[in-house]
């Protein structure tokens, strides 16, 4: 289960790579998809790798992408 | 309201006119003032310097005329009222803060003791030769206010009325002395606090996320606002909308600066400052200001002791240019004679609102000196004929 | 099981952002200055009522319009001189100053240095593209030696400022150097200086792919990050005389300058309250009524 995942508010992005190139697990790639202005935006790529550290966010100079850590729900007691 | 005691020296005393601009500044409570030593207007700030750690308040000598010209902007910014003062070299140098107070409507006062020039000139003595500057010195489109004292009891006097006008109407005011009024000893009388009357800064009851810090009232003046009020507003010297977000468009430009112009020039009557005599059958008026004015009276004395009616006409308020009240004068009046320490300025002016009716003789003085009252005698004596 | 929790990005609250997306290019490293910069007001815990931003003119100069506070895009190089009427008049406000390397050391240098000299209490963050960006690529004061710009076709040849070298000399209390690279700690550095009292400098050495990379041959902005990773080395407290830039040599970064000196109010008021005594009259603030 990944641990973390990310946002990208597509619109805002300018396709410069800095969180594709930073991520740490490298779960990132820029998509063939582009936006309105013609910018190819990231998307998760491995996402069950994904560790939500936010560097990402922290490198986006175009505030486009943040990543999250996913909060663990109580396990279902299905086999009580 | 009233002036805040603090700041006010009441009493009876003899002082020149650099001091007792400093102490019309106090008195209308200014607690912050920047500057930079400039012959002859350095008193000024030496005097504010030596008084204000009693009153309250911040002094600083910045490392230059550019710099302290937008220090006083960043401290109104900060909430307080703030002045900067120099000479014509200074004038030149704070050019461009000046515009940028105009644009971005920050209420201050700016204050040039006028000497000899061009360039480094005469450093010791008067001209009046800054007063096109005055209006025009900054680059784009924008009005100006401009007040010409000419004894030091005006020093104080519309010192503290610069201060009012620029909160009255949310812009700089620039403080048109000269040499010799600024060096000019004479009484002065500074009056209790509660006779002051003080125009308070205009504010806005609008709670942050409604308040727009370029939204004019009524008479095209926008409500201040000071950093640290929840307001996270922007302030740009850049073109900007209502918000005071750039927005360099067409549409915005002539709203903005339209608006701008329109805040002074609708309102010339209300700024129009004019100290009148003589002028019910008068055929021949002198229209003067500043320091020449004193020259003016004497002159038009001697002219009419010799029977001639001669009206005269100090401005008080040079800009905006009363040109309704020439204009209106001219009908009358169809000569006007325009004494003054330049090589043709504010008589330039004169022409311009007159000239369909009436003619224009300037009695100009490089400078250096004031005029001989006999040399604007001789002028009236010519337009007289 | 788990659940998604997709809050929302941090920085969000710090931004204007209906003026969203902003002006900088592809690439350009300013952007990132401004997420550490966000990420630094909310771990400095400040009242952000109470934080005011000033800016110059120039593509960092353009921060000041982008971020939720009082904020003032003033005039090319006089951001300093205005952020201190405005600390001056208000000195619960904590004043910021955030310009780029033209602006602050070319037109502004002379404020900067006399700033520093006073102690002022602000916080000069400077941007460092190398370069004057938003006027199409001219040379800076910081342009490396054979750095092609429009104003230097055929290679920079003035020798270039070494901006913490500067800093310190004229007296700031804290001097630090950072890139667009190293975001964690330019992060807190930022949180640093925003908690501390005095004149704070911190360079950040960010890319200006459009004009500088471009022209220089050296890549796009994600080629300038790489360059950064492989050139920087981290040397806290070197000297600031040896952490001048080349071209394509190391670049030092790291906390250089920490010492704690009386600011510009302290000394003012240590000399009224001494000279004057009870006829000091010491206020907290300068606003009018």
């Amino acid at each position: 289960m990944a641990k973390g995942n990310v946002n990208v508010l597509v619109e805002r992005c300018k396709g410069c790579a800095f969180c594709v190139e930073f991520c740490p697990t490298k779960v990132l790639a820029l998509s063939s998809a582009f936006n309105s202005k013609g910018y190819h935006t990231p998307n998760l790529v491995t996402p069950e790798k994904c560790s939500g550290c936010d560097l990402c966010g922290m490198y986006c100079p175009d505030f486009a992408i943040y990543g999250f850590r996913i909060a663990e729900a109580p396990e279902a007691s299905d086999a009580r | 309201m009233r002036a805040d005691p603090k700041g006010v020296l009441t009493g009876t005393h003899f002082i020149d006119g650099d001091h007792s601009c400093c102490e019309g500044a106090l008195a209308a409570g200014a607690r912050f003032a920047a500057g930079y030593p400039i012959t002859p207007s350095t008193e000024v700030v030496e005097r504010f310097a030596m008084r204000i750690p009693t009153v309250g308040g911040t002094f600083i000598q910045m490392e230059d005329e550019l710099a302290a010209s937008i220090t006083i902007l960043g401290a109104v910014w900060g909430g307080a009222k703030a002045f900067t003062v120099t000479s014509g070299p200074g004038f030149s140098l704070m050019m461009e803060h000046i515009g940028y107070a105009a644009m971005t409507e920050t209420p201050c006062v700016f204050v040039n003791v006028q000497r000899g020039g061009p360039s480094t000139g005469l450093p010791t003595l008067p001209a009046q030769a800054d007063m096109m500057q005055a209006r025009w010195g900054s680059h784009g489109d924008y009005e100006m206010i401009a007040l010409c004292p000419n004894s030091p009891q005006e020093c104080f006097d519309l010192t503290i009325r610069a201060f009012n006008l620029s909160e009255q109407y949310r812009t700089p005011v620039m403080f048109m002395m000269d040499e010799c009024v600024g060096h000019m000893t004479e009484k002065v009388v500074i009056p209790p606090a509660g006779e002051i009357e003080i125009y308070p800064r205009r504010r806005s009851s609008l709670p942050p996320g409604s308040f727009k810090l370029f939204e004019p009232a009524e008479d095209l003046v926008p409500a201040m606002a000071h950093a640290g009020e929840g307001h996270r507003f922007h302030v740009t010297g850049l073109t900007h909308d209502e918000r005071g977000y750039p927005s360099m468009t067409v549409p915005t430009q002539d709203r903005l600066v339209r608006r701008l112009a329109d805040k002074i020039r609708k309102a010339e009557d209300k700024l129009t400052f004019i100290d009148e005599d003589g002028m019910e059958d008068a055929k021949v008026a002198v229209v003067s200001y500043g320091i020449t004015s004193r020259v003016a009276e004497r002159a038009i004395e001697m002219a009419r002791q010799r029977g001639i009616k001669v009206g005269r006409a100090r401005l008080i308020g040079v800009w905006p240019f009363p040109d309704r009240y020439l204009q209106t004068l001219s009908h009358r009046v169809h000569k006007f004679v325009v004494p003054e320490i330049n090589l043709g300025q504010i008589s330039r002016e004169v022409a311009r609102a007159t000239g369909r009716h009436a003619d224009t003789l300037p009695v100009l003085h490089a400078g250096g000196t004031v005029h001989q009252p006999e040399q604007i005698l001789e002028a009236i004596l010519e337009a007289a004929k | 099981m788990s659940a998604l929790v997709q809050p929302q990005n941090p920085v969000e609250p710090f931004l204007r952002t209906e003026r969203m997306p902003h002006i900088w290019c592809p690439g350009c490293g300013i952007g990132t200055t401004v997420n550490c910069f966000a990420r630094a007001l909310l771990d400095s815990k400040l009242d952000l009522d109470r934080v005011a931003l000033v800016s110059g003119i120039g593509c960092t100069g353009r921060v000041a319009g982008y971020v939720k506070l009082d904020s003032f895009h003033t005039t090319h190089g006089r951001a300093i001189p205005f952020a201190t009427g405005l600390k001056l008049a208000n000195p619960g406000l904590s004043v910021v100053v955030y310009s780029g390397d033209g602006d602050l050391f070319a037109i502004g240098g002379n404020h900067l240095i006399h700033a520093a000299r006073r102690n002022m209490d602000i916080k000069v963050i400077c941007v460092n593209n190398l370069i004057y960006a938003m006027t199409g690529g001219q040379t800076a004061p910081t342009t490396p030696d054979m750095a092609i710009t429009t104003t230097a076709p055929y290679g920079c040849y003035e020798p270039s400022f070494n901006l913490p070298y500067l800093a310190e000399s004229a007296g700031a209390s804290y001097v630090a150097r950072w890139t667009t690279f190293h975001v964690r700690q330019l992060t807190r550095a930022m949180t640093e200086v925003l908690t501390r009292p005095g004149f704070c400098f911190i360079e950040v050495l960010s890319p200006c792919p459009t004009l500088y990379q471009r022209r220089n041959k050296m890549g796009d902005g994600l080629d300038a990050m790489k360059f950064y990773k492989e050139k920087s080395k981290t040397k806290n407290g070197a000297p600031t005389r040896d952490v001048d830039l080349t071209k394509d040599g190391e670049i030092v970064v790291g906390k250089f300058v920490d010492r704690v000196r009386p600011d510009y109010l302290e000394l003012m008021r240590g000399r009224f309250r001494e000279q004057l005594g009870d006829r000091y009259e010491e206020v907290e603030d300068l606003v009018c009524s």
